[in-house]
């Protein structure tokens, strides 16, 4: 890793691993992060808040024999690295010993050059104009009905930040990054009942976000609301927007993650290059997709990351690994190693999940279903859905399906199955992609499910 | 421990507001945790964490503007008030000097859970995964977690408002996945309070015992029934559901964007007289219970239902300025990071008349939820849904078989008037609610509850 975009935080991070190996590791890992960001949030057409944030901190695993602990600060300097150092150490010395743990060896090859990460436009772009920007957003809302009332609240935040890592077996570098976001939840109204829609855009700079095209999402979508019925229970063909595959694939990737297979909880557990989906499913991890928000050169441990095909020709083809996991089994690190900051240690997680494009459009998928209903919302993801058992029941919302094509909206009901199940019963998937931050960060499209059990009336 | 002196807070709050600004607000926030975890009989992944740092806001009008740093320096805490400022361009205006701190009314911790060492901790969670595994041969996974926490937080504002409060919190988690055959379930179960490490005395490894016999019980499920029928609601963790059916449509911040179904109807009937339910955060030892809420006002107990008919809305300043009116101390933050906003602390619906045994006893036919693994509600629709994660089926007046993958969704308004039976039993429990992208520790509590005509959703249809 011969590039550093953060040379002072990488030379922290340095200082980080030297302290815990002064204080007793055998081996030390340290990340650091450092970033800036802001964040609006408007309501009728004026600014409710404006946050400019600065943040910093690092984390530190050690390792003493195969004992790990990690321990994490915000103080950069030498005695608040040194601080860090010592919990981390003082950590390592509960743990039990396992014969897997260790710090992760450099990998043999450079990270992969990766173009785009960061976009000079959050930087550039004034807060005024990205007020502005989410004041359009609202507005867009609005004016795409008459039965729009109001918005609950349109947000914009952006984030430019750096990473960089050092360990004790000569891993080293950096990378900076930026994102802007924006979504809303739009409320459509008749007499007393109130619809609602959400919309959002993601992108690496405010440039990358189509104001008018966000709050009208949210807009369509709570206008289509209006007049929504429970549907009957019943088992039926069912298309999922894009948004809810989306949540589905998350739901996949997640059980796809050797940590939870090794530990058989995961209905994929000993199931590797099975049969465990139907042919139209081909999907993979990708961290190198310069679309996809999780993208960076290397992982939460220094991995490069890289792209593993995880479900093609309706077998299971790999799960996702870190050192720790690949080490458990003496295969390789898929460069999976995340963090959701330098407040946790690595775990192995999805990147960026890519579906695979089928060749239908979204009114072609309605007509192959004929009749059934087309889901646009899920609710209780957290908890309708068991990673163990692969078990799901969740709270949905959307339209009815009629002779092929989109009808009355739908609402208050389930949708519940078994993920392996669901799997065998997909039918197609749509040609038409989006990238969706729902279920980490997907490249998703609509799906159609030849059978799922509807829970209505 | 003090985190900044009065002076220092003085001169942040003074450049705050240096080019004008209604109200400055200086948070500072000292937290430190440990956690630990057994899998597979390993203990691992002990993590100590330690962060300090604060959030200054000024509010103009109905313009909020926020920054945070991390650490307490002195040139970092001015130069986020000079931020905040530079937005603005009229004349200064002048905080009212800072009152004398009133001495906080703090939770009692009798040991302190720093002071514990770590091994300790350790064997607390072998004796966990002990129990688990000694529940039955079908017991073929556990895992347990410890975490403590200890939050210091310091408020200081332009009204002459200096509070601190420190939060020590524990908690225990408990997950047992059995099988049998092809069959596998998972149970879990936690403990936790607003209290140090004499939480665990006694006999903390019961809750791996629960979460074993719950996986195990639901290894003879059924698939769960779809369709309409009468639900009884557990006590404890049941409370999940009014929780999310009531309790995030009483935060002023939805009721005034019109985003709640509760919106205008203070005064008005809700639900039977037979129902009266609190926000309260000065409940001794409880999960969501702290002295002052993070803008520094006194936690208080809110009747929010009082016999059926609605009482009041949950309050931060700023919502509670705006409808001319007190903060009810819920204005709550995940910490300095994070804007305050109205949040439920622990709520609850008060013990009632009804024999636990009789509710059920009555139901014909019926559902009955004894624990969820969580829900969510869209406030401005009232539209709710829960997973249930431990669910059995009533018949003839009696709870028989268990069922898998239910899930209960409804109406807040229909649901809450639907409430036809409230137990006299009465039990709290933790958990961690998530809203606007900040988790809180909140409590949640019931005895057994019936409602009449609610959507179960499952598999078997």
């Amino acid at each position: 890793m011969s590039r550093s975009p953060a040379p002072e935080l990488e030379q922290a991070a340095g200082r980080a691993v030297e302290a815990a190996t002064s204080a007793g590791a055998a081996e030390a890992e340290a990340w650091a992060e450092g970033s800036r960001s802001r964040e609006v949030r408007v309501h009728g057409g004026a600014v409710e808040s404006l946050t400019e944030a600065s943040g910093r901190g690092v984390g530190v695993r050690a390792w003493i024999g195969t004992r790990t602990g990690y321990a994490y600060g915000t103080d950069l300097s030498d005695a608040g690295l040194a601080e860090v150092a010592e919990a981390a150490v003082g950590a390592a010395r509960v743990a039990d010993e396992d014969e897997s743990a260790a710090a992760p060896d450099p990998a043999g090859e450079e990270p992969p050059e990766i173009e785009g990460l960061r976009d000079s436009g959050v930087a550039e772009t004034p807060t005024a104009e990205v007020i502005e920007l989410a004041k359009r957003v609202e507005r867009a809302a609005l004016d795409s009905h008459d039965a729009v009332s109001s918005v609950e609240e349109a947000v914009y935040v952006d984030e430019d930040g750096d990473a960089a890592i050092a360990t004790s077996r000569g891993v080293s570098g950096s990378f900076g990054a930026s994102a802007a976001y924006s979504f809303l939840q739009a409320m459509a109204s008749r007499g007393s009942e109130v619809q609602t829609g959400l919309g959002f855009g993601v992108g690496r700079s405010p440039r990358d976000l189509d104001a008018e095209a966000i709050g009208a999402e949210a807009g369509d979508q709570a206008a289509a609301m209006l007049g929504a019925t429970k549907p009957e229970s019943r088992n039926c063909p069912v298309v999922l927007s894009e948004r809810v595959t989306a949540s589905f694939a998350g739901f996949i990737g997640g059980a796809l993650c050797a940590d939870d297979v090794q530990r058989g909880r995961s209905p994929f557990a000993d199931r590797l290059g099975e049969e465990v989906a139907s042919r139209a499913l081909v999907l993979a991890d990708d961290g190198t997709d310069p679309g996809g928000l999780a993208t960076a050169p290397f992982d939460g441990e220094g991995t490069p990351r890289g792209r593993t095909p995880l479900l093609a020709d309706g077998r299971l083809l790999a799960f996702l690994h870190d050192s720790y996991t690949a080490r458990r089994e003496g295969a390789r690190s898929t460069g999976n190693a995340s963090r959701a900051s330098y407040r946790s240690p690595p775990a192995v997680s999805t990147s960026n999940l890519v579906l695979e494009p089928g060749e239908l459009s979204l009114e072609r998928l309605l007509a192959e279903a004929g009749e059934g209903v087309y889901i646009t919302e899920v609710a209780g993801l957290h908890s309708g859905v068991n990673p163990v058992t692969g078990r799901y029941s969740v709270g949905a919302s959307g339209r009815a399906i009629r002779a092929g094509a989109l009808a009355e909206p739908l609402r208050e009901f389930t949708i519940a199955g078994d993920l392996l199940g669901t799997l065998a019963a997909v039918k197609a998937v749509g040609a038409q992609t989006r990238w969706v931050p729902f279920g980490g960060s997907v490249s998703s499209a609509p799906m159609l499910v030849q059978e799922l059990a509807i829970g209505g009336s | 421990l003090t985190l900044v002196d009065e002076g220092l807070a003085t001169r942040v709050l003074e450049r705050a507001l240096s080019r004008g600004g209604d109200f400055a607000e200086l948070f500072c926030e000292q937290r430190r945790g440990f956690s630990l975890s057994i899998d597979e009989s390993r203990v691992e992944r002990p993590q100590f964490g330690s962060e300090r740092g604060a959030g200054i806001r000024v509010i103009d009008g109905e313009v909020t503007r926020f920054a945070h740093v991390d650490g307490l320096a002195e040139e970092d805490l001015l130069g986020a008030a000079d931020v905040l400022a530079s937005a603005l361009a009229a004349e200064a205006t002048r905080p009212l000097a800072l009152r004398a701190a009133e001495p906080p009314r703090l939770q009692e911790i009798e040991v302190d859970p720093g002071s514990v060492p770590a091994e300790r901790k350790a064997e607390v969670l072998r004796g966990l995964d002990e129990r688990a595994r000694g529940a039955g041969p079908e017991v073929s996974q556990a895992s347990a977690s410890y975490s403590e926490g200890r939050r210091q937080v310091a408020v200081f504002n332009s009204e002459g408002l200096q509070a601190s409060d420190d939060r020590t919190r524990v908690r225990l988690g408990a997950q047992v996945v059995a099988r049998r055959n092809g069959t596998v379930e998972t149970g879990f179960e936690t403990l936790g309070a607003h209290r140090g490490f004499e939480l665990l005395d006694g006999d903390p490894a019961r809750i791996a015992e629960q979460a074993a016999r719950k996986a195990l019980e639901l290894l003879g499920a059924d698939p769960a029934p779809a369709g309409e029928t009468t639900v009884v609601v557990g006590g404890g963790f049941g409370g999940v559901l009014f929780h999310e059916m009531t309790g995030h449509g009483l935060e002023a911040d939805a009721v005034q964007k019109g985003a709640s179904v509760y919106a205008g109807k203070l005064g008005e009937r809700v639900a039977e007289p037979l129902l009266t339910a609190y926000d309260d955060g000065r409940m001794p030892g409880e999960w969501g219970t702290g002295a002052i809420d993070d803008e520094g006002t006194p936690c208080r107990k809110t009747p929010v239902i009082e016999e059926g008919r609605l009482t009041s809305y949950l309050y931060d300043r700023l919502r509670a300025r705006r409808d001319g009116t007190e903060s009810t101390g819920n204005g709550r933050r995940a910490g300095f990071r994070d804007l305050p906003i109205p949040r439920m602390t622990n709520t609850y619906i008060a013990p009632g008349e009804a024999d636990p045994e009789t509710i059920i006893s009555e139901v014909e036919r019926g559902f009955y939820a004894v624990s969820f693994g969580g829900g969510q509600v869209e406030p401005a629709t009232g539209d709710f849904v829960f997973g249930v994660s431990e669910g059995y089926l009533i018949e003839g007046g009696r709870v028989t078989r268990p069922c898998r993958g239910a899930t209960l969704i409804g109406n807040c308004l229909q649901a809450l008037a639907r409430i036809d039976a409230v137990g006299s039993d009465f039990e709290m429990k933790t958990g961690f609610c998530g809203k606007s992208g900040q988790t809180a520790p909140v409590g949640t509590g019931q005895g057994h509850v019936r409602i009449r005509g609610m959507t179960v959703g499952g598999t078997s249809v």
